[in-house]
């Protein structure tokens, strides 16, 4: 079965629709990888290939009629965010314990329409709140890179760092993310792989578990935008269960990687170009404007005066919501329960017991900025500065396409380089939290490499519901970029 | 008269706001499709939404929305095209989201009014400060077993009314008045069907006190959850006298929740300020702020039924009905009704005189409601027409009333069945009061000896003679005649 895991995802399909591959035989090849190398990542929380088999035979049935949707046959991972009917799902943390729900989320239940075969349930983030991975109850999800010079592991980025993690090792074709502030793609740079979170609105959030509702949008990751493109049609759309999805027609993303960039217009947001930014991002994000200059835009600066409040502002607006989203993980209906006297002892220790310590630090900085005398000052302040990064966008849309950035301050560290003030981590947010502020899409490609040899990506950041020309532009960079670069455990390397 | 309560230091005036908690009449919960109907197996009307599954995510039922401006405009308040959910934060066993969406800064519904009748006849006008939607929370059962809590969750989700008056009120009468009122146009909307023993209308009830002629408002207590007209008043006037005698002591009422016991005639404190909740009310991200449109405003406003206040004005115009008929008359939208169909071709005034004489009695005495009532408006409406076309007298009529709600049977099939039709021949009525008068000849001297009232008892005499079908115009007439020769 050599070169099985070359396969991107559309060259699957491709291989899948000419038979020259079975659905079977791919998905096999997918389960051995997880079963050979998943020790090492921790990127599943739950394998389920049992369900995988008999959904690759379902499919082979229905491609050997000429029949199937588009990701028929197609391995996939699942972000364990999203609600899998009949299947456990636990947001990485103690206290949903065995929740096996009775429903499906809109997002998967599109993909399964469409024909894809779920491996299982990746790791993430407790509640997606984190950028390493670290706050896994199961254990942290590990980067299948490892520098040149060192053995040590490093994180694959969070909160969806099990999605890239397995997405970068070939255990899957791509994977369901989500990303509140940055959780797809700054896990997506930290692996070397593609990801992108559409505008808010754009996927349904039905099923999703939610950790800020008016920020987290689910997205694909894969080896490439090409996959991303497939997978993001399939996801998105329409759900009258959301109130906050956008009933507006889904186009064929796929289709807008040919369209090319002539005379497109990128902006740089000066802003960006933050104190202390290592040289060699700077260097990449410059390599990026040359290439995407030499395939024929045009490079402009913009402003965008209110992103150094970004940070702070995302930590209250986000924060606030979770802490009340949250509160429904309390013992009494589902998940983890510890028994006490009274009914407040049941949710203190419940909640004690079932959350971990990023969660409880969330859960009370956001109940702290709504409480009364805090709420002004905090969390309607926000709100209003919030508004006031979204015009920088609107604004700066007015003059350029799409706007070209780094995607994180750095790339993967170690595990035990995790900085010990929680505040520092949230840094590694600094470049992807304001589109998530002002809900446009954005995505980010892997670009090239550090001096260590870890991947490094870029992000692009586009008008609402123009992921079109967002996926032209960074597909233009992919082709400059050509990173063909492979990390240390992937199934396609024999052990 | 104002309304007044004397303490060791003089009178004093009480002032009080009512909070109505109103259930919408809907299908539907407010943010899920789960039935909104009452009873019910317990957890039998759950959606994962209701019970706060994760993942799950409010939808807002549009007929709650359009439930609230119906009754927005029955209150004749402003509509707001422009509202907001918030979510309000607290945890309890029954509240499974540990947050309550409701509507804090932005109300779909502004500042209306609700007029009163007054025992006195007098009519005030009771200001409404809004009504806002937000969701019941479910049921706690603590009574089932000795160490456990059992939850219910059927009414959790369930669309409310909130309904908030202003510190209009002045006396338990009033509050009494101001309930009954609301109640009469919910149920005219047909929003609310107002049962407060289900527990589909329940009042808090903010209570101070002051001197008369105070310009300022002194400390209120919240007394929560009332669920019964007389108990709001008896709470009112007991809070009133607790209160008085706290200041009257040289103390200082605490603002503070309080609960009504109506066996020991109390109220009792629940929490104070210091352990008042903090509800961290925020918009609620999981849904879009609702912007409706002024047209579909005005097509609600054109469907709407006719409002009590309009109906009774239109009665007493149309039919001549008294102003206390009219009320009557007008309390519930089906008895308007009735009686519009029974005065439909029939004398309009007796109708109503019937209505609310052996009509209600014969309602009260069977224990039926005029939905279900035993004699249909048409039955009725025949019966009077017996009387008006003096087929019958109106004791026969009566009398055949009786009969109709045991029998079921029609007026004119029971004046039948009896031989009931009155009697109009002159000769015969004739000959029953000469054989009266002959049998009473000494009565008759003392009548034409100046004793007039014995008039009835001759009256009484021939009626009784011909079994009450005697045409009473022609027995007074004839008799006059006779007595006179």
């Amino acid at each position: 079965m050599s070169g099985i895991h070359d396969f991107t995802l559309a060259s699957a399909r491709d291989a899948l629709k000419a038979r020259k591959i079975s659905a079977v035989e791919l998905t096999n090849a997918h389960i051995d990888a997880i079963e050979r190398l998943d020790g090492q990542l921790n990127s599943f929380i739950t394998r389920t290939p049992d369900q995988a088999r008999e959904a690759a035979k379902a499919s082979d049935e229905a491609l050997a009629k000429d029949e199937g949707g588009s990701l028929c046959g197609i391995p996939l991972g699942i972000k364990d965010l999203f609600c899998t009917n009949g299947v456990r799902t636990t947001a990485a943390s103690k206290i949903l314990g065995n929740f096996v729900p009775p429903y499906e989320s809109t997002v998967t239940a599109n993909l399964l329409k469409d024909g894809a075969v779920f491996l299982g349930k990746l790791n993430l983030d407790e509640f997606a709140m984190g950028s390493a991975n670290l706050n896994s109850a199961f254990g942290p999800a590990v980067n299948p890179w490892k520098r040149k010079d060192s053995d040590a592991k490093l994180v694959p980025g969070g909160s969806s760092g099990g999605s890239a993690a397995a997405v970068a090792a070939g255990l899957v074709l791509g994977a369901t993310g989500t990303d509140t502030g940055g959780s797809i793609r700054q896990p997506a740079a930290f692996t070397g792989i593609a990801g992108i979170k559409p505008t808010y609105g754009r996927c349904s959030r039905f099923g999703t578990i939610a950790f800020a509702s008016s920020l987290d949008q689910a997205g694909p990751m894969a080896r490439n935008l090409q996959d991303c493109a497939i997978l993001l049609e399939s996801m998105a759309g329409f759900d009258p269960r959301d109130s906050t999805s956008v009933d507006t027609p889904v186009p064929n993303y796929e289709a807008s990687l040919k369209r090319g960039v002539k005379g497109l217009r990128v902006g740089i947001p000066k802003e960006y170009h933050v104190d202390g930014m290592p040289a060699e991002i700077e260097a990449l994000w410059q390599q990026g404007m040359n290439w995407l200059r030499d395939a024929g835009a045009e490079i402009v600066e913009v402003s965008l005066p209110h992103t150094k409040y970004g940070l702070p502002t995302y930590y209250i607006a986000a924060l606030a919501e979770a802490s009340s989203n949250l509160a429904r993980y309390d013992g009494v209906r589902f998940g983890e329960r510890v028994s006490a006297p009274s009914l407040d002892g049941l949710y203190e220790a419940s909640r004690a017991a079932g959350f971990g310590d990023e969660v409880k630090r969330r859960i009370l900085i956001g109940t702290h900025v709504l409480s009364s005398g805090y709420y002004d000052a905090y969390y309607l302040r926000a709100q209003k500065v919030r508004t006031l990064i979204q015009q920088d966008f609107l604004k700066a849309f007015e003059n350029v396409d799409v706007l070209l950035t780094p995607t994180a301050p750095s790339g993967a560290f170690a595990q035990d380089e995790k900085p010990s003030d929680p505040v520092q981590m949230y840094l590694n947010d600094v470049f992807t939290v304001p589109a998530s502020m002002a809900g446009v899409p954005a995505l980010s490609v892997p670009a090239g490499l550090d001096a260590r040899g870890v991947p490094l990506g870029l992000q692009l950041i586009g008008k609402f519901f123009d992921e079109e020309t967002l996926i032209a532009a960074g597909h233009a960079i992919e082709q400059a970029a050509a990173f063909h670069h492979r990390p240390t455990i992937h199934a396609g390397v024999s052990a | 008269m104002s309304y007044r309560i004397t303490g060791s230091t003089g009178e004093w005036e009480i002032v009080v706001g009512l909070e109505v908690h109103a259930q919408v009449v809907s299908e539907a919960k407010l943010f899920s499709g789960a039935s909104a109907e009452y009873g019910g197996e317990p957890n039998t009307h759950v959606s994962l939404v209701d019970a706060g599954f994760p993942g799950m995510l409010p939808v807002l039922n549009r007929e709650c929305v359009a439930q609230a401006v119906r009754t927005g405009l029955g209150l004749e308040a402003e509509i707001n095209l422009f509202s907001r959910f918030d979510r309000k934060n607290y945890f309890y066993a029954d509240l499974p989201t540990g947050y309550q969406i409701s509507q804090f800064a932005h109300p779909i519904i502004g500042q209306g009014k609700v007029l009163v009748d007054l025992a006195d006849g007098s009519t005030r006008e009771i200001g409404v400060t809004r009504l806002h939607l937000e969701q019941d929370a479910g049921k706690s059962i603590h009574d089932q077993d000795p160490t456990r809590s059992f939850i219910d969750l059927n009414r959790a989700g369930v669309a409310l009314m909130e309904i908030v008056s202003e510190p209009d009120i002045r006396s338990p009468e009033e509050a009494g008045a101001y309930l009954r009122k609301l109640r009469q146009i919910l149920r005219y909307i047909g929003t609310c069907d107002g049962n407060m023993e289900e527990g589909s209308m329940r009042a808090d009830v903010n209570v101070s006190v002051r001197k008369p002629g105070e310009t300022e408002y002194r400390t209120r207590c919240e007394i929560k959850n009332v669920n019964s007209i007389r108990f709001v008043m008896m709470a009112i006037e007991v809070e009133a006298q607790r209160q008085i005698e706290v200041w009257e002591a040289g103390g200082t009422v605490d603002q503070e929740t309080r609960l009504f016991d109506h066996v020991r005639g109390e109220t009792r404190s629940l929490r104070s300020k210091e352990d008042a909740h903090d509800y961290r009310y925020f918009p609620d991200p999981d849904l879009l702020p609702l912007v409706i449109e002024q047209s579909w405003v005005d097509e609600l406003k054109a469907a709407l039924p006719e409002l009590p206040e309009a109906k009774r004005t239109r009665l007493e115009q149309e039919y001549g009905v008294s102003r206390y008929e009219s009320s009557v008359l007008c309390v519930e939208q089906a008895i308007a009704d009735f009686y519009e169909t029974v005065a439909h071709g029939a004398d309009a005034r007796l109708a109503a005189n019937w209505m609310l004489g052996d009509f209600f009695a014969a309602l009260n005495r069977t224990g039926r409601s005029i939905e279900d009532s035993p004699v249909s408006a048409e039955g009725l409406r025949e019966l009077l027409g017996l009387i008006s076309d003096s087929t019958i007298n109106g004791k026969i009529a009566k009398e055949v009333l009786e009969d109709m709600v045991e029998t079921g049977d029609s007026a004119s099939a029971i004046v039948e069945r009896k031989g009931l039709r009155q009697v109009t021949d002159t000769g015969a009525i004739e000959s029953a009061i000469r054989e009266i008068l002959a049998a009473n000849s000494d009565k008759v001297e003392e009548y034409k000896g100046g004793k007039d009232k014995l008039f009835g008892f001759f009256v009484g005499q021939t009626m009784k003679a011909m079994k009450g079908k005697g045409n009473p115009a022609l027995v007074n007439e004839t008799l006059k005649k006779l007595l006179s020769e």
